[in-house]
């Protein structure tokens, strides 16, 4: 536990001190925040971040989760850097889970950013604070499952262009391909697409909805593509 | 102190290291000497718990490094070749950084990295990030990371690649004090270096340990084929032709330079002809301005060994 702890803070300092987390921090919050002003705040609209946080929040978090977690194995295999950190007292899923905690440290810091658009329409209306936990946890889970399949590819390449692709490829293939499927289908094909959609778990969350079938999907897939990290790291060390 | 029986490294059909035995006793500088390729880095990391062997074991303080990997891997210090370290971090950062993850508690850190950074004169650079750092003080950091939990064994692969000559010899005198207090396992292709800092060597060549012992009795072992080197004034064929005659000679090489013929003398192991060169002078009437032992070089010796295993392997 000791060193999850120390590898997640050494993550979030580096976090910090990448001009490329910084970029990728700066179009996160300009994209949300252009679908904020142009998709929510205008005359007549509902004081609500439904519209918002539904669709363009996990549009632009699927491009910026990759983008950000890309280095976080990729960039200790092309530096060598593995190579110290696995010789010294620390175990394959402490890493893994260490740089997991770090990445989703500073995922946290990004969300306390969108707390701004809340505020914003708060001056305008009354704000349900009940839905507004319920969308911060939908983001964090979902955030937390992206987070770990970036992980999962960093973990699975050196190169961080490669890692960020196939996330690109697999995270869209399960937000968005898989729910546009699931309407075109009937019977157990449906469900099956249903099921496996990120979409279609996190959009109760988006309205309102705390349902524990869909928080215990995000943890199992989470931990499914962590524990599948830890294992690549394992099977590293035999190459 | 290092156990190591049978040890054998595949990398699919590349046999790395082939069945490799040696034990070093607690104390000393061990050096492990071989061409490019020759298995010393696969060795260096089944040591230090980086890559697990195809076969064979290996006991570090009694441990086994497969088996109870953490335990060793606190025992150990670990300076591999490149020096990686994370250039966001600084110097400081970065070695408590690594103290945590040996489980230092605040003040054996502190106390640690203070001594570390003292030891490989870290002191005005304690503060600056790595990436700022020239390539030998990045050795020298991975050096303070490498002795700053003070372990029972260093392990350093090629330490003084890349540095100016002034670095060199001072992290050779850095080395030299370590093995005062740590058993240090020094991976080098330096040939002068293994014979000026090490107190054993063991000499790797197409995975496979070819000569083992301290660089004296190494080089002892090679002197015997040393050359006798004399320079004479007299006729060259004639120089030739009487030395040959000398008993226990076995091969003449003769050149001129100047008037002067320099002879080379190959004699048995057992023989020392240069008091037989210098009767032969004196009866001859020749002037003689030099009679000198070209003593072996753990080089020659090296050149050799890897040579007869290149040999084999073909």
């Amino acid at each position: 536990m000791q060193n999850i702890a120390t590898m997640a803070r050494r993550e979030l300092g580096a976090f910090f001190l990448s001009p490329i987390a910084y970029a990728v921090n700066a179009i996160f919050l300009f994209t949300i925040g252009l679908a904020f002003a142009l998709g929510t705040f205008k005359s007549g609209a509902e004081a609500s971040l439904r519209d918002t946080l539904d669709f363009w929040m996990i549009l632009i978090l699927v491009f910026v989760l990759p983008m950000l977690c890309m280095r976080l194995m990729s960039e200790e295999f092309r530096s060598g850097t593995i190579e110290t950190l696995m010789t010294a007292p620390v175990t394959e899923s402490e890493v893994i889970f260490g740089k997991f905690f770090g990445a989703l440290g500073f995922y946290f810091v990004l969300l306390a950013t969108v707390l701004v658009f809340p505020i914003i329409l708060a001056s305008f209306g009354p704000i349900d604070l009940k839905l507004l936990l319920c969308h911060y946890i939908g983001m964090i889970l979902v955030g937390a499952l992206y987070i770990a399949v970036s992980l999962f590819f960093s973990t699975l390449t050196r190169h961080q262009v490669i890692a960020v692709l196939f996330s690109f490829a697999l995270l869209a293939l399960m937000t968005f391909a898989s729910h546009a499927l699931a309407t075109q289908l009937e019977g157990w094909p449906r469900v099956v697409l249903q099921q496996i959609s990120i979409r279609t778990h996190y959009h109760d969350f988006v309205r309102g909805m705390l349902d524990m079938n869909h928080c215990v999907f995000f943890i199992t897939t989470t931990g499914f593509f962590l524990f599948l990290s830890v294992k690549l790291l394992e099977v590293r060390r035999w190459q | 102190m290092i156990r190591v029986s049978q040890l054998t490294k595949r990398y699919g059909a590349v046999l790395a290291v082939d069945n490799i035995s040696f034990e070093i006793e607690k104390g000393g500088i061990v050096g492990i000497l071989g061409p490019n390729g020759a298995g010393k880095t696969s060795t260096i990391r089944i040591l230090t718990c980086y890559h697990p062997a195809t076969s064979g074991s290996v006991h570090i303080a009694g441990l086994d490094v497969f088996k109870e990997s953490i335990e060793v891997r606190r025992r150990i210090g670990y300076l591999p070749e490149s020096t990686p370290l994370y250039p966001e971090m600084r110097v400081r950062e970065y070695l408590q950084f690594r103290g945590k993850l040996r489980g230092l508690t605040f003040s054996e850190r502190a106390a640690a990295i203070k001594r570390a950074s003292e030891r490989c004169w870290l002191g005005e650079f304690i503060n600056r990030p790595i990436g700022q750092l020239s390539k030998g003080m990045k050795q020298r950091v991975g050096l303070a990371d490498a002795i700053m939990h003070n372990p029972d064994v260093l392990i350093l692969d090629e330490p003084t690649v890349g540095l100016d000559p002034t670095q060199i010899r001072e992290t050779r005198n850095l080395i030299e004090e370590l093995g005062q207090e740590h058993t240090v396992l020094l991976s080098s292709h330096i040939l002068h270096e293994v014979e000026q800092v090490c107190t054993r060597t063991i000499i790797i060549a197409g995975g496979q340990i070819v000569a083992s012992g301290s660089p004296k009795e190494l080089r002892d072992k090679f002197s015997g084929q040393g050359k006798i080197v004399a320079e004479v004034q007299a006729p060259k064929d004639d120089v030739e032709k009487s030395v040959r005659a000398i008993s226990g000679v076995h091969d003449v090489e003769v050149s001129s330079d100047n008037g002067w013929v320099k002879v080379s003398i190959d004699s048995q192991p057992e023989t020392d002809v240069r008091e037989d060169i210098f009767k032969l002078a004196s009866a001859k009437g020749w002037s003689l301005r030099e009679i000198r032992r070209d003593g072996a070089t753990l080089e020659d010796f090296f050149i050799k060994v890897t040579a007869q295993q290149r040999l084999k392997s073909v």
